[in-house]
């Protein structure tokens, strides 16, 4: 008999390939003390508005330490039924169509493990958040990736979905504005992808995470076109707008009978999202949007300094309409995305991320996260601008 | 707005160079809209936010604030002896306030003995000059925006990230 303790894991888990993310990661690691500069990051630069944060300490000092309903405390799912109905135009109902999960990406398993049988087929769209495969692959689905592209601002067309669309597809999954790509769809596009969901019964899980991050237009929210709330998960959190990440608070909105499914899931893996991180998403909603305003001025103008930069630099990059992330093209420096990721860390100490680490339609581009001081930006600029402009080694 | 003037107010340390990159102008552009905001009377100068008490040659500085009650004007008001209480050099802001007093002075000096000596000399002795009440400053917490001694926790945010 084997002593190998892999044998042990599941056949699934092992077959999952590993984060090309992690790599990275590592190699940023060792270079510890090297005045990094990194744009390799997933989240804000801002820390919680302090409102929120002593919002949060009040709660604990009145000793509101137990566990809330599954669902979420009843309050918070008013004050997000009512954000959510201002800001998209969707109505839920907090008794018993809003879910308060543990970040986004529990809201995206629950709904990936209420709705999926084994070889169903789940739609993404690729370059994508690194985790949508692998959660589709943990339930024993199978993903359909449906790849964007650059000339198109990595924005999701219906023909790509109807190219890639095949019998057995019960799912779609967007994420809108999109990470790594910063691209999202304008209302035309977006009702196009809704009368191709209609056409196909597809149930949609739209993670609208990065909404508040919209620079140019208005966001629109798939939920909100004719017919699409009733075949609509709407996915939504605190992270990005407020500066929340590590709080991990987000929450789902959607048919009763979705809501439901995904709450059993819940109630027997999470039972709840912690009570302090959903006092403190409360007081977000009740007194935090003059913050995220602030916040999103300063990611505008900051977004506006890399793009003039990488493209002066011959970085051909498009300017994303939402999130807090750049995606130029290294194809016109002669490198695979891989060798301009690690030669620029190494050379020139700057941090951007593979695209290819976010699918195989990410080959060419690197995703730069803006989410970082003026400052820190200009010196990043000059130092890629450098790297490019060095003869290769 | 003018877009230097935003970037101002976001309170950064930016050099004409990095208000530049950040703006998208040239660096004659920025300085063209400096002087024009100088112009309208907008920017009225630099300062730079000090922690003196980390300073053991300028600790010695004490700050009070002192509330001033005046008898207004027939056809200024407050204005005449509100302007003419804050030329004096000691005085570094001066607001004409709603409620209980009618000016909120804040004033600097080298000793306690020498703004009580601007109180009681200069201050309360002009005419107009009802009643005054000063608090000295024992410490400062936070200074237009900056916090003092409690700086934000270092960060942690991990260098890679999803």
């Amino acid at each position: 008999m084997s002593n190998d303790p892999k044998r042990w894991v599941a056949g699934h888990v092992a077959a999952l390939p590993k984060s090309g993310i992690r790599d990275f990661f590592e190699l940023v690691a060792k270079m510890k003390g090297q005045d990094v500069i990194s744009l390799g990051v997933g989240e804000p630069d801002f820390v919680t508005p302090w409102n929120i944060r002593e919002a949060a300490i009040f709660a604990l000092e009145r000793g509101k330490t137990y566990y809330t309903s599954n669902l979420g405390m009843i309050e918070l799912r008013r004050a997000i039924s009512t954000y959510v109905t201002e800001h998209f135009g969707v109505d839920y109902r907090p008794e018993d169509q809003v879910i308060v999960t543990v970040g986004v990406s529990e809201a995206l398993d629950l709904a990936l493990r209420a709705f999926c049988n084994p070889g169903d087929k789940v739609m993404f769209h690729q370059p994508c958040y690194v985790s949508y495969h692998p959660s589709i692959s943990l339930v024993h689905a199978q993903g359909v990736a449906v790849p964007t592209y650059a000339k198109d601002n990595f924005a999701l067309t219906a023909e790509a979905l109807r190219a890639a669309w095949q019998p057995g597809c019960k799912v779609l999954m967007l994420n809108l504005p999109c990470n790594p790509t910063g691209g999202t769809c304008d209302r035309v596009q977006l009702e196009a992808i809704a009368a191709f969901c209609r056409e196909k019964d597809l149930l949609v899980l739209s993670d609208e995470i990065y909404s508040e991050l919209t620079f140019e237009g208005a966001h629109t929210s798939i939920a909100s076109l004719p017919g699409m709330a009733e075949r609509t998960i709407f996915l939504h959190g605190f992270s990005k707008a407020f500066a929340m990440t590590g709080w991990r608070l987000g929450y789902a909105c959607g048919p009763a009978a979705l809501i439901d499914a995904m709450m059993k899931v819940h109630q027997y893996t999470m039972l709840c999202a912690s009570i302090i991180a959903q006092e403190a998403a409360l007081e977000a909603l009740t007194r935090g949007w003059d913050s995220v305003l602030k916040m999103r001025e300063q990611y505008h103008r900051r977004r506006d300094l890399v793009v003039r930069r990488f493209n002066e630099i011959g970085l051909k990059c498009h300017s994303p309409r939402g999130s807090f992330y750049a995606f130029p093209s290294v194809a016109g420096t002669g490198r695979n995305e891989k060798d301009f990721a690690s030669g620029l860390l190494l050379e020139q100490k700057v941090a951007v991320v593979p695209g290819s680490a976010f699918g195989e339609n990410g080959v060419g581009h690197v995703r730069a996260c803006f989410a970082t001081s003026y400052e820190q930006l200009i010196v990043a600029c000059d130092r890629i601008e450098r790297f490019v402009q060095a003869p290769q080694k | 707005m003018n877009p230097v003037l935003k970037l101002l107010l976001e309170g950064g340390s930016l050099t004409t160079a990095q208000i530049a990159q950040v703006a998208g102008f040239s660096v004659s552009e920025v300085e063209q809209h400096l002087e024009q905001l100088k112009k309208d009377k907008i920017l009225l100068g630099w300062r730079p936010v000090l922690d003196l008490s980390r300073e053991a040659a300028a600790a010695a500085t004490v700050r009070a604030v002192i509330e001033v009650k005046i008898s207004p004007e027939r056809g200024g008001g407050f204005n005449r002896l509100a302007e003419r209480l804050a030329r004096f050099d000691e005085v570094e802001s001066c607001y004409l306030m709603s409620g209980g007093y009618d000016l909120l002075v804040f004033v600097k000096g080298a000793s306690l003995q020498k703004v009580a000596g601007f109180v009681s000399e200069k201050l309360s002795t002009i005419e107009g000059v009802l009643s005054t009440s000063t608090h000295f400053m024992l410490r400062c917490y936070k200074d237009q925006g900056f916090l003092l001694d409690v700086g934000e926790a270092t960060t942690t945010r991990l260098n890679v990230a999803p």
